[in-house]
């Protein structure tokens, strides 16, 4: 297990209007088994005693399932591991004395609200623009009542996966959306309930996508390699096609 | 229909559309300079024959005009998306770490395309602009007929080692260019397939590589031969 010490530069600030700056903080008392989450909670209780006002960041589930935690750690989005959350991300990845750049999400369409916490609602906005199926699905169906072949149903369900982190969007050059919207896209088109607002759905949502301001795809595939839940760039492919037969054929 | 083509998609279709085009200009302009290892009088004549044939020919007038229009097409809709891309992002990372999750060439994608450019510019300038418009010297055929010599322009222009290298240095940027810009124009407009991504993998590093080194050969070929 052994005591670990870490020197942190982390963002910090105010509101969204302030220019915000990094901050270095020395912490102590920790140890390998922590979770990258933990280990800030540790740091928060320091500063707390040091009467040096906390760093805001977002967590809720704690369990790499709910989307909610963020953090570039080092330039990698939810840290160094693959397919893993910065909740999920332990501390024995790490080396005694390491130093550790800790910063929010960077883009527009994710303003800073405050130190480590980001506005992420234009990921709401975008499934409110037709991530949905809008009709009445009444009770849980029967199983096997719409057949739906194993390999289309374990791919709807990958696309699914997605917690909308926005990890994709964060470490994107461009700051695009791509693969949040693909896989949103994807997980209703590749299943028959999903059909019926196929054009529309995915026009809406890529209009919406453009008009939060996110950047343009340009296939680097960074953000599969950073997603945690490594989703595929097959799912951008895939609503890129469909975007472009629902407007050329009308 | 709605944004359609306003949209980000559209605007990449356009760019991987246009890339695509003039990777089969590359392709013909490749097949004709092949022409240049052809030794002695015989290749002269031949290549500038072509030469005028490529300058006169209606069909062939018809598609440089195309070919023009892809470029320009290119260029300015990569670089509205590049400017797009940098207003998405207006805060940057301290600490950026891009190579444990792409690739150099995809994320360097406009320096590439700006070299090249810059390429573009002094490659027209040596030797479209001085076949239109410039003094040149002329070959006397056997039937008594003068054509315009772009063979001995070419080959002396591949005499300054600098100019040379200069070639093969923009080869390498037409390569790392290709590498990504194929692969990525397939994905863009969606039929990168899963069962097919190898195979369009493979066929893009092959591009990617052939293209450009045929092309460097050729300088390399008449620098040394000439020496």
């Amino acid at each position: 297990m052994g005591d670990l010490q870490l020197t942190l530069k982390v963002w910090r600030q105010r509101s969204s209007s302030d220019k915000g700056k990094f901050e270095t903080y020395d912490v102590s008392g920790l140890n390998s088994h922590m979770s990258f989450l933990e280990m800030m909670d540790v740091l928060n209780e320091q500063l707390v005693g040091k009467d040096i006002e906390p760093i805001a960041f977002d967590h809720d589930c704690r369990e790499g399932i709910c989307g909610m935690c963020s953090m570039v750690i080092n330039g990698r989005a939810h840290g160094p591991l693959k397919g893993t959350t910065t909740c999920q991300l332990h501390m024995r990845h790490f080396k005694n004395e390491d130093t550790i750049t800790i910063e929010p999400w960077r883009a527009k369409a994710f303003p800073v609200v405050k130190d480590l916490v980001v506005d992420r609602s234009s990921f709401d906005r975008i499934i409110q623009s037709g991530g949905y199926v809008s009709v009445n699905t009444g009770s849980a169906p029967d199983g096997n009542a719409i057949p739906i072949p194993k390999e289309v149903a374990e791919e709807a369900f990958d696309a699914a996966a997605c917690i909308g982190c926005g990890a994709c969007v964060a470490t994107c050059k461009n700051a695009s959306a791509s693969l949040f919207v693909s896989a949103k896209v994807s997980q209703l088109a590749l299943l028959p309930q999903g059909q019926p607002e196929r054009k529309e759905r995915v026009n809406k949502m890529v209009s919406k996508m453009d008009e939060e301001g996110f950047g343009h795809c340009t296939n680097t595939g960074a953000c599969q390699a950073e997603c945690p839940k490594e989703i595929s760039i097959e799912y951008i492919r895939k609503m890129n096609l469909d975007y472009n037969l629902s407007n050329l054929k009308g | 229909m709605n944004n359609y083509l306003t949209s980000t998609i559209f605007r990449k279709v356009l760019a991987s559309l246009s890339g695509l085009f003039l990777v089969t200009f590359l392709v013909g302009h490749l097949v004709g300079n092949l022409q240049l290892f052809i030794p002695g009088v015989q290749g002269q004549t031949q290549f500038n024959k072509y030469a005028l044939f490529m300058t006169t020919n209606p069909v062939v007038q018809a598609l440089s005009i195309i070919t023009y229009s892809a470029i320009l097409l290119h260029i300015f809709i990569t670089l509205f998306l590049v400017i797009q891309s940098r207003r998405a992002r207006p805060v940057g990372y301290a600490v950026s770490n891009g190579n444990d999750s792409s690739g150099w060439s995809s994320r360097n994608m406009a320096i590439l395309g700006t070299v090249l450019l810059f390429f573009l510019v002094i490659h027209l300038k040596s030797f479209w602009y001085k076949m239109h418009f410039g003094e040149m010297p002329y070959q006397y055929l056997s039937d008594g007929t003068k054509i315009k010599d772009l063979y001995q322009v070419t080959t002396s222009a591949f005499q300054n080692p600098f100019y040379t290298f200069f070639y093969v240095f923009c080869m390498g940027a037409l390569s790392l260019h290709l590498k990504h810009g194929v692969e990525s124009a397939i994905q863009t407009v969606g039929l990168r397939i899963p069962s097919y991504e190898k195979l369009f993998k493979y066929a893009a590093i092959a591009v990617a590589f052939s293209i450009p080194a045929i092309f460097a050969s050729i300088p390399v070929y008449l620098y040394f031969t000439n020496i």
